[in-house]
This record gives structure tokens, C-alpha cells and sequence, in this order.
């Protein structure tokens, strides 16, 4: 195996297992299109990064959290529905995200690597970063498990008995944030959000506890990078669309399963 | 044992410009079973949110009795189908005790639910579980937001029951929110009937001959009970609003 194979494969792990937990949060709370949503910003936060010459995974990070402070404001006013309000964020981000990076004359700008993922890019400082990354997202969420979950299930009842629930709901939020800026160079912004939510609902079917699921969807994400990687090397595809299409075929393959 | 778990005082809360709650005082004792009811709409339930700090009134004030603890029970409550959440693991997120655990569901009869998804709970049983969830924090004050919907005559009979047993057994307090007041009645030592503002409080009985509460619930409401005494002193425009007619000494506005 050779060596930028073996770092994007521990790179994919790292990501998979983060994915899995906070994919399954993602699932119960009906969030998938908010995290489309963030994923359409990060162009956005390329653009910044360009502009401030800053390193993109802190730009997309930062843009994903701006959007979704944006998005908490704009819910509490309540003039239109939250998918509604999530279509307007999402496509006006991107579009602006394109529109200034046609500004930029740059050879560094590749649109195509941005929107489906370059993992010929990933260096090894994308690798520690990944690993990094992934280690404190899957920190927090072990240690906010109880409150997170609590939340999930009856917010006012979460809120009743003490819980910082809008903190709470930030957290996610900047976790999710974060986990599309470092898988960007892996899966590209248009597929980010099949990373977290395709492994959960692969998992719903056979898991008994919220704990089960969120471990068993970090093991379908994982068996998904390696299969995807596996075979993106001799079949020459690109790497991210490959992955994703593994995670698809595994969930399919889900459903053989009989119900209990 | 009666000592006073909360006071609220003067309470008005407004949404876009309406009142939802107008100028509403009330007390909870110890050992005391409350019930609020309502039409829909009166202001039940953000009542209850007021009570519960989860709101902030534009007036008014709440006192606490220091060491309040407050068991809330929503109204049967939504899960997410992709969430499998066993009736164990909802409890040991409220409490690490196993064997409070165990006893809270033997107390309220849920004890065979114990490793069943919530998703497949009827109405009452998850209205058990959810009660057996409120005891585990060991509450002075009961906060009940209609406890008995989606569950048959028989069924809610026997929770008031077991709501009045627990209240002598552990001498809390029980604030109990309904629209439908038959059941409730038999167990509450006092009766709020809520629209808005208070319409009329006090013992079952009394309330059901005041004609606020007549007025609120019209003739239908009363034939069970066999009771009518057909004086209104007051009628309610579209908003809600109080229209006082002859005499306002037979309804406690506060």
C-alpha cells in the first residue's frame, strides 16, 4: 500500500468514526438538511479563506458557525419555515461562495476538487488535522452524551431540569461545523452530508440502545471509506463519490435485514 | 404538612401583542392537589411553562420555596422512529440508581415496560413511564400537563388514583393541567378553571356551580354531574376577553 493511500485511508477512518455518533444525532434530530446546509457554506469559506489567507478548515469552520448562529436568529423570528429558511441559506452561500471565487485568478482555486473532494491534495498537516479534529469531536460528544441525548428526546423537558439547551444545540451545530471543513478534501462539499447521515440509518436497523447505533454507524462509515478506497484505486474513480456510493450500496444491503 | 412550595403573584404574559396569561396569582402547597382547566387555548400550558421558568412573564413574580424539586411530566411526547430508545435507557438518563429505577416503575406499574422501545407504548403506559420518570427526582411538587390524553375512561380513572396515592405517600405537591375536568375532579382538593385569567377557584364542588365555570364549559359539560345553576355574570369575546353583563361579585378576577 502506498503512503498518501495509507494516510487518506487513516484520514477516512478517523472522519467515519467521528461521523458515526454525530450522524446518528443528526438522524434523530431531523437536522440532515441543516448539515447539507453548512456543507453549501463551506465554499463560502473557502472564498474567506482565500481572502484572509487563513487555512481553509478554520475559515469553512467559522463560516459553517456564522450561517448557523444566522440560522438560530432567523428561527427565533419565525417568518418562514425552518426548510424553507435552510434552502435560502444554503443556495445563497454557495452562490456567493461562486461568486467570489471568480474573483480570484488563482491556480489554487479548483472548483471541482472543492465540490467532490481531492484526496490526491491531502497532505500529511490535512491528516493531523483530521485526526485532531475528529479525536476532540468525538471527546465532546462522549462527554456531553447524557445531556445531548436528554435534549434529543424532550427539549423543554431537557430545559425544565437545568440543561443548558441552546449551548447544547450549538455544540452540535459546531461540531457538525467542523467535521464538514475536514472532510471537505476527503468527500468534497456535495457529498459531506451522506458521510453522517447514510452510516446512522444503516445502523437504526440494528441497534436497540442510542449508544449501539451511534457505534455501529462509525463501523458502517468505516467499512464504507475502506471499501470505497479499495476500490477506487483499481476501477480509477474518484475517491469521495466512490465512498459514498460503498455507504448507499451498505445501506441497500441494510435492508435485507428482516425486521424484529 | 402544608407548608407553601410556590407563589406565583400577579403573572401576565404576552405573545405578539396578546395575552395569553392575565394577571394570574396562585399558591401550591405541600400535599395539595391543584387542577388548571381550560378550554383549548386558555393558557394551560403556558401557564405551566411560566411555572416551570421555561418562559419569562412581562409582570408579575414567582417565589420558589428553597429545595424545590420539581418532577415535570409533558404531554405524551413524540420520539423519532430512527431513535431506538428503550424504556431502561430513557429512565437512566434521569437517574444512575438502577434501583430507583426498578422501584419508580413498580410504583406507577411499569415495571414489565422496562426494555420496551418507546415507540411501541400505548397511551398509558407511556403515561406511566413518564410518571415513574418524574419520581425518580424525587419531587416536592408534581407538574402534570394533561396526563390523561389518548387514554380511555378506565385507564385515566385509575392514574388519578395512583397520582392521589403517591401524593399521601410522599406528601408533594401536584399541579395538575386538563381540558376535560370530570376525572380530574374527584381527586383535587382545588379546581382553577383558567381562561386567560382566573375564572374561578376553589373546592370541586363550588366550582362546579359557579357559573364562570358554566360559562366556560356550557350545559353539555354539566350533565353527568347534574348540576346547573344558570347565572352568567360575565361572557368571553373572541379574544377571550372577560364581558362582564350584571354582577362581578360571583367571579374572582384577579
Amino acid at each position: 500500500m502506498n503512503h498518501w493511500l495509507l494516510d487518506a485511508w487513516i484520514a477516512g477512518v478517523a472522519l467515519a468514526a467521528a461521523c458515526g455518533p454525530l450522524g446518528a444525532f443528526v438522524v434523530w434530530r431531523r437536522m440532515a438538511y441543516f448539515g447539507d446546509t453548512l456543507a453549501h457554506s463551506a465554499l463560502l469559506g473557502i472564498s474567506l479563506a482565500l481572502f484572509l489567507d487563513i487555512h481553509p478548515a478554520l475559515a469553512i469552520t467559522i463560516a459553517g458557525l456564522a450561517l448557523a448562529i444566522a440560522l438560530v436568529g432567523l428561527q427565533h423570528r419565525q417568518t418562514v419555515a425552518t426548510d424553507t429558511l435552510l434552502g435560502i441559506l444554503a443556495h445563497t452561500s454557495l452562490a456567493a461562495g461562486l461568486v467570489i471565487l471568480s474573483f480570484f485568478d488563482n491556480p489554487r482555486v479548483d472548483l471541482m476538487a472543492y465540490l467532490f473532494g481531492d484526496l490526491l491534495a491531502l497532505d500529511r498537516t490535512d491528516v493531523m488535522l483530521v485526526l485532531a479534529g475528529t479525536a476532540s469531536v468525538i471527546a465532546i460528544i462522549s462527554g456531553l452524551w447524557r445531556p445531548l441525548l436528554a435534549m434529543t428526546i424532550h427539549e423543554e423537558l431537557a430545559r425544565a431540569e437545568g440543561l443548558p439547551t441552546t449551548g447544547l444545540k450549538l455544540a452540535l451545530m459546531a461540531m457538525i461545523a467542523l467535521v464538514v471543513a475536514l472532510a471537505m478534501k476527503m468527500v468534497g462539499i456535495l457529498l459531506i452530508t451522506a458521510l453522517l447521515v447514510i452510516p446512522a440509518a444503516t445502523a437504526r436497523g440494528f441497534s436497540r440502545s442510542p449508544g449501539q447505533m451511534a457505534i455501529l454507524a462509525a463501523a458502517a462509515g468505516i467499512l464504507s471509506v475502506s471499501a470505497g478506497l479499495a476500490a477506487s484505486l483499481p476501477l480509477d474513480t474518484p475517491a469521495g463519490p466512490t465512498i459514498v456510493t460503498m455507504a448507499g450500496l451498505l445501506y441497500l444491503l441494510s435492508l435485507a435485514k428482516p425486521a424484529q | 404538612m402544608s407548608s407553601s412550595l410556590l407563589h406565583a403573584h400577579g403573572l401576565v404574559y404576552r405573545q405578539q401583542g396578546r395575552v395569553l396569561i392575565d394577571h394570574i396569582s396562585l399558591s401550591m402547597n405541600a400535599g395539595e392537589i391543584v387542577s388548571i382547566i381550560g378550554p383549548n387555548g386558555a393558557g394551560k400550558t403556558t401557564l405551566v411553562r411560566l411555572l416551570l421558568g421555561l418562559l419569562k412573564a412581562d409582570d408579575g413574580s414567582i417565589e420558589r420555596a428553597p429545595g424545590l424539586r420539581i418532577g415535570y411530566m409533558p404531554q405524551r411526547f413524540h420520539v423519532d422512529p430512527n431513535l431506538p430508545l428503550p424504556v431502561s435507557h430513557l429512565m437512566r438518563l434521569a437517574s444512575r440508581d438502577q434501583h430507583a429505577i426498578t422501584r419508580a416503575l413498580q410504583r406507577t406499574q411499569a415495571l414489565a415496560l422496562h426494555d420496551t422501545p418507546l415507540q411501541k407504548l400505548s397511551g398509558g403506559e407511556f403515561q406511566r413511564v413518564l410518571l415513574a420518570r418524574a419520581l425518580l427526582r424525587q419531587p416536592n411538587l408534581l407538574v402534570l400537563d394533561e396526563p390523561a390524553q389518548g387514554v380511555d375512561i378506565k385507564g385515566q380513572a385509575a392514574f388519578y388514583r395512583l397520582i392521589a396515592e403517591l401524593r399521601d405517600e410522599l406528601g408533594c405537591g401536584v399541579l395538575l393541567v386538563s381540558h376535560d375536568l370530570h376525572l380530574v375532579m374527584a381527586s383535587s382538593d382545588r379546581v382553577i378553571c383558567l381562561n386567560q385569567h382566573i375564572c374561578c377557584e376553589g373546592h370541586p364542588d363550588a366550582v362546579s356551580t359557579n357559573p364562570a365555570y358554566l360559562e366556560l364549559f356550557g350545559e353539555p359539560a354539566l350533565e353527568g354531574l347534574g348540576v346547573y345553576t344558570h347565572h352568567h355574570d360575565h361572557h368571553h369575546n373572541l379574544h377571550g376577553d372577560a364581558i362582564p353583563e350584571h354582577d362581578h361579585s360571583r367571579c374572582s378576577h384577579s
